[in-house]
């Protein structure tokens, strides 16, 4: 059986923000932030119905400015965070804050989807994430799946914890963790790790991974010289809590024991310009997407530092029943690293891909001249897999 | 009656003729006429040349005048009717002639023969007689032939008593003289051994003892054998004492060997002796060539001292280890010579004195009957088994400490005199394994220097490489040192650099030619191993698996493995922490890779196959594969290169584009100084490049490349297209217009494999630095004048960067992107005149 085209949908802006709507388990959504100076910049709330084929998008205005980074909160399915660029008075901030989605912006959907005339809603602000420093965020970190309580914010040097819970409309800081050193340190990227009860936060600035207790705010590892240079992004193996992904712009993706910081455990150099984006797949951990400013997308499957090493185990009862069928054949074969598969539907630099949260094998890429492209992983892998 | 006259007629015809023809002084008229008399008559009998009736020439034609059927009426007949009268006349003549000279020829015969018949006759009358008297004489011969045998057998019956007597007599002779010698023998024996004539007393010995053997019931005959046993006994003791001495020549040795042989000696004890004898005076040889290898060595100079003391072992080796010499270890060769010359050359005269003592003469006489050659044999092989063991180990132990790669004829040399001396040892003892573990021991030791050839030619290698890095290092070749600015960068630093004396192309010329020399040393002295003077080059082991495993395979072809390896390396080692390697180097190293992979790499296994005339029986690394890995190296290697080329602009126009404030800055007045920077920087790259690769295929340039105008008109349009256009987002592609573009140019890979030229390599490393420019600017927001400073920044980089890629399309495509993005990034969008960019970017 042939696998399913990838699906296509344009935005009218330059984008880079991209993420699922991590709190809806049930539709296939994602969140797209628009990067646009002179007009209004918007947050493309955009369904896929896999049934079907079809997209369904809503749109909302962001109106503080353009949109570099997006994070769905895990708990509320309205609420999300933006880091965005306002420009004042031929000044440039780089600001974070909480946003709540417009009650209606469901129901007027639908049917208003094809008729252009209507305005967009508006989003509400809930509070700026504002330590009152002048401080330019990076990026806003939501507690894996917590209850949308707490928050981290990457700001310059610092990574500030930020607690929700007081009231609805503001935010307190209750930590902070300050990066020491010569020159201008900056965080660019960062990842809440899910594992030790949400406790550590991996950073990267420069060519360095470090590892933070949030508990203590006080650095735990440090990965200097990760990458040959700036090191992009970083994601936590949802399953093994020592095994962290970055990649960067030695074209490299890096898989590291966070235990034994001298070697990588394996790199990848597939992409032949920067990696911007690295995401496991939350089910299935050996599934890497990797997104690249040389236009490409590539899933890889990285079977041998996955938690399932040695494939699915397969009873020999299932083995005998799916005998007749040619695709059980390959689930006996040892499963080896390998690049599952290039997307090269992007014609610009692809600075963000996601898996869906809702469908494990569903995952969308977003480059910088506004496509966003949804794709499947191929049938012969999942069933693979899943077999 | 007529017939048989005429046939014996023919007979004495036919004698005669042979007659005349015998003595030949007939002349040749008369035996010419004589054969033609001779040839018609016998034509008339029909008798061919052989004397045979010949059936062919009898002519049936009854017309023939001389054939048998001849009918006399018909030829008359046929005459008339065919001749004319004159003729007939003729005819008749002739014919008449004819019968008159064949009437004259039979007469002569007709006489001759009656004369003949005449004298025959006359002849046997005269035998008649002669045979009477004949036959009268031999009856007389008869009767006194009767009377002499009478007489002699008067004479010997009269003569027999006598000879029956004397007989007896002379036998009673013999007999009293062996007496007499039993008698006399113990006098004789001690009378010998007071002489030392031990040979003459044991021979006296033998002959008597089966005699006094078998007597030895007869008290007389008793005392006499207990006498002689005395004797004898005291004689082995003697000669018993002698061999233990040991002292004596080789000669008297096996004198008196074969004397205690003769003796009933107990032969296994006289091989353990005689062998025990030898192994003490080995292994003090032994023991001498230890204290050569020992750390400290004992080195004597004087040798032949030490060969003197060398016959006491005990007091030699205190003696010398005593004496801590400062020379170091004798040399290979001497050690070698010495372990020649003392142990090896008294082995063989030990086991050829033993085999002519024990083996070949025991064989011939009665002593082989007890089995003893074979048990002397076994004796010796374990005995020479053993020494030749400790030998080994010693020269092994030499051989070991021949670390040194410098002179390795002195090594071969040793080896050779060390394999052509045990050669001797094959001679003489045709089974031993000896000969064979000697091989060996040539065989590891020529491995291990292999290995050590290797080892060195590694180490060379790495040296050479530390000399060009320092080479390189060297201020004077710093060739991205200012080189000048502007247009003529480009010959400027052409100029100095090939100025310097440690220019690129010099040191790869220098580095190959070094690699390649010590390579063509190397084989040479590998060679020695093979050459044909060499008594073991002619071993299987040396034609076959030497050259072709040994020196093939894990000399050259693991050498330019580790030349290929350790290229790589400088990619991975220095891959993430960036710059430890000098480009140039990797550059160099590529260059080095590929001259390998074009020409080097067969060029040395040709001239190692054609120096060891390599059979191939194992299979062998084939030329493909090398090449194959010095260009994956080369091609690696400038890949490196052209990342590392690339990292280093990429990190001046990152951080020129990360630190500025775009937003505010002042209208641009000139071009920064880091984009000068980076065509400079391009220029010594290129100049750099150039030196080691062609130049390389590039498009044809459009007609004034520097004078493109670039704008940003696309993007301004489109900006006025999202504004008109602006619906809520339809699940199409609004941006058509940039894509279409896009569709249309063919993806960029930034980071990919370069070819091996210039053109490609600098296509490389601008395309690196560009999209990182373009990624930056991305990261970024303008304001007005910080569009504008962009705008001129590319311009100028236009007007220098197209010169140096393969296709100036790329450079076009990649600046349009940059001020494209620049544009939609800008706050206030509004374009520097392109006049004013070319005025500000001329000014430089």
């Amino acid at each position: 059986m042939e696998d399913d085209a990838p699906v296509i949908y344009g935005l009218e802006f330059q984008a880079r923000a991209l993420t699922a709507q991590t709190a809806e388990t049930d539709a296939i959504r994602f969140l797209v932030g628009t990067q646009s100076l002179k007009f209004d910049n918007q947050i493309h709330i955009i369904d896929f119905d896999d049934e079907n084929n079809i997209i369904n998008k809503n749109v909302l205005l962001h109106q503080a400015g353009e949109i570099w980074h997006i994070a769905a909160s895990p708990a509320n399915k309205a609420v999300l965070s933006t880091c965005y660029n306002k420009t004042n008075d031929s000044k440039v901030m780089s600001c974070a804050a909480v946003w709540q989605m417009p009650s209606g912006w469901e129901t007027g959907s639908h049917e208003s989807a094809d008729d252009s005339a209507q305005n967009p809603q508006t989003l509400e602000l809930l509070f700026d994430l504002d330590s009152g420093t002048q401080h330019s965020s990076s990026c806003v970190l939501w507690e894996p799946m917590g209850d949308g309580k707490r928050v981290i914010s990457l700001a310059d040097n610092q990574a500030l914890l930020w607690d929700l819970q007081e009231s609805p409309t503001k935010a307190t800081v209750s930590s902070t963790a300050t990066l020491e050193g010569k020159g201008q340190l900056k965080f660019t990227s960062g990842k809440w790790s899910p594992h030790h009860n949400c406790s550590q936060l991996a950073t990267a600035n420069d060519t360095a991974i470090r590892g933070w207790d949030l508990r203590t705010m006080s650095q735990i590892y440090c990965v200097e010289n990760a990458h040959g240079q700036l090191v992009r992004d970083l994601d936590f193996n949802p399953n093994r809590q020592y095994y962290l992904a970055s990649c960067g712009d030695d074209c490299k993706v890096k898989f590291w024991d966070v235990r034994n910081v001298q070697e990588p455990v394996k790199t990848l150099e597939e992409h032949s310009h920067w990696v911007w984006s690295v995401r496991y797949n939350q089910s299935h951990d050996q599934l890497v997407l990797t997104a690249s400013s040389d236009s490409r997308l590539i899933l890889s499957n990285m079977v041998s530092i996955s938690s399932e090493p040695f494939g699915h185990m397969v009873d020999d009862e299932e083995l005998s029943e799916g005998e007749d069928n040619p695709q059980e054949e390959k689930v006996k074969e040892p499963l080896k690293d390998s690049v599952v598969s290039t997307y090269e539907e992007h014609e610009d630099s692809v600075y963000a891909a996601e898996w869906s949260s809702a469908d494990p094998w569903l995952f969308a890429s977003l480059s910088y001249d506004g496509r966003l492209v949804i794709n499947r992983v191929p049938r012969a892998l999942k069933y693979r897999i899943l077999l | 009656m007529g017939t048989h006259w005429l046939c014996c007629g023919g007979f004495f015809w036919s004698e005669l003729a042979m007659d005349a023809d015998t003595d030949g002084s007939g002349g040749p008229d008369e035996s010419g006429r004589r054969r033609k008399v001779h040839g018609m008559l016998k034509l008339y009998y029909g008798l061919d040349e052989e004397g045979k009736i010949s059936e062919k020439s009898q002519s049936l034609d009854p017309c023939d005048i001389n054939g048998p059927h001849f009918d006399p009426e018909l030829y008359l007949n046929k005459l008339r009717r065919e001749c004319s009268l004159a003729e007939l006349m003729d005819q008749e003549t002739c014919m008449v002639k004819q019968i008159r000279s064949l009437d004259s020829d039979m007469q002569t015969l007709v006489y001759e023969n009656y004369n003949k018949f005449i004298s025959a006759t006359d002849t046997i009358r005269k035998m008649k007689n002669d045979f009477k008297k004949m036959e009268d004489e031999m009856d007389c011969l008869s009767a006194n032939m009767a009377a002499i045998t009478d007489f002699s057998a008067n004479i010997s019956g009269t003569l027999q008593d006598q000879h029956a007597q004397i007989t007896k007599l002379s036998a009673v002779h013999t007999l009293l003289r062996k007496l007499q010698f039993l008698f006399e023998l113990p006098a004789r024996l001690n009378k010998c051994l007071e002489l030392k004539a031990y040979a003459q007393a044991v021979s006296f010995h033998r002959r008597a003892r089966c005699v006094l053997q078998q007597y030895s019931h007869l008290p007389s005959f008793k005392g006499i054998q207990d006498d002689c046993h005395a004797i004898m006994d005291m004689l082995a003791q003697e000669l018993r004492q002698r061999f233990r001495d040991g002292g004596t020549s080789a000669k008297d040795l096996s004198e008196c060997v074969e004397l205690l042989l003769q003796l009933d000696e107990p032969a296994e004890e006289l091989c353990d002796k005689f062998l025990s004898h030898a192994r003490s005076r080995l292994e003090a040889d032994l023991q001498g060539l230890e204290a050569e290898i020992r750390p400290y060595p004992t080195a004597v100079k004087d040798a032949s001292a030490r060969r003197s003391s060398a016959g006491s072992p005990t007091d030699s080796s205190p003696k010398t280890s005593s004496l801590p010499s400062p020379t170091p270890n004798t040399d290979i060769l001497e050690f070698i010579d010495r372990g020649c010359n003392e142990f090896v050359s008294s082995l063989c005269l030990v086991i050829a004195s033993y085999q002519e003592l024990f083996i070949n003469h025991a064989q011939t006489g009665e002593l082989a009957s007890k089995n003893i050659p074979q048990m002397a044999n076994r004796k010796l092989h374990v005995f020479v088994d053993d020494l030749a063991a400790q030998y080994f180990s010693l020269v092994e132990r030499r051989i070991q400490e021949e670390k040194g790669v410098s002179d390795n004829s002195l090594l071969v040399r040793a080896l050779d005199r060390f394999h052509r001396r045990l050669q001797a040892v094959s001679k003489l003892l045709p089974n031993s394994t000896v000969p064979n573990q000697g091989t060996e021991i040539v065989i590891r030791a020529a491995t291990e220097r292999v290995k050590q050839y290797l080892a060195a030619l590694q180490s060379f290698y790495m040296d050479s490489l530390t000399d060009v890095r320092q080479a390189l290092a060297a201020p004077r070749l710093s060739v991205a040192g200012g080189t000048g600015s502007g247009g003529g960068p480009h010959l400027g630093g052409g100029a100095t650099s090939r100025d310097a004396p440690n220019s690129l192309p010099e040191l790869l010329s220098i580095l190959s030619a070094s690699i390649l020399n010590q390579i063509k040393s190397v084989l040479a002295s590998v060679h020695l191993f093979t050459a044909k003077d060499i008594t073991f080059s002619n071993k299987p082991y040396f034609k076959g698996e030497f050259c072709s495993q040994g020196v093939r395979e894990s000399l050259v072809v693991n050498f330019i493995k580790f030349v290929c390896q350790s290229s790589r390396q400088f990619c991975e080692s220095a891959g993430d922490k960036g710059g430890s390697t000098p480009p140039a180097l990797l550059l160099l190293l590529s260059r080095l890779c590929l001259d390998f992979e074009t020409s080097t790499i067969s060029y040395i296994l040709t001239l190692t196959d054609e120096q060891f005339l390599v059979q191939h029986h194992s299979p062998v690394t084939p030329v493909t594969i090398l090449c194959t890995e010095a260009r994956e190296a080369a091609q690696k290697l400038l890949n490196h290169y052209v990342k590392v080329q690339g990292l280093n602009i990429s990190q001046m126009l990152r951080k020129s584009v990360e630190t500025r404030d775009w937003v505010n800055t002042i209208e641009p007045r000139n071009v920064r100084a880091v984009m000068k920077r980076v065509v400079e920087d391009a220029t010594s790259i290129d100049v750099q490049v150039g030196l080691l690769y062609e130049e390389g295929v590039r498009k044809a340039h459009s007609s004034d490349s520097s004078k493109r105008t670039f704008s940003v008109y696309s993007s301004s349009r489109q900006q006025v297209r999202y504004a008109a256009s602006y619906t809520p987002s339809a699940p199409m592609d609004t941006n058509l217009l940039s894509n279409i573009h896009k569709l249309f140019s063919e993806r960029i890979d930034i980071f990919s494999s370069v070819e091996f030229n210039k053109v490609s390599v600098m296509t490389g490393i601008i395309k690196i630095s560009l999209k990182t420019f373009l990624e930056c600017v991305r990261l970024r927001t303008f304001g007005r004048y910080g569009l504008q400073q962009i705008q001129v920044d590319c311009h100028y980089l236009q007007m220098y960067l197209w010169r140096f890629v393969s296709d100036e399309n790329l450079v076009h495509f990649l600046l349009d992107e940059i001020v494209g993005s620049c544009a939609h990034r800008c706050l206030d969008p509004s374009p520097m005149e392109q006049s004013v960019i070319e005025v500000i970017c001329e000014r430089g």
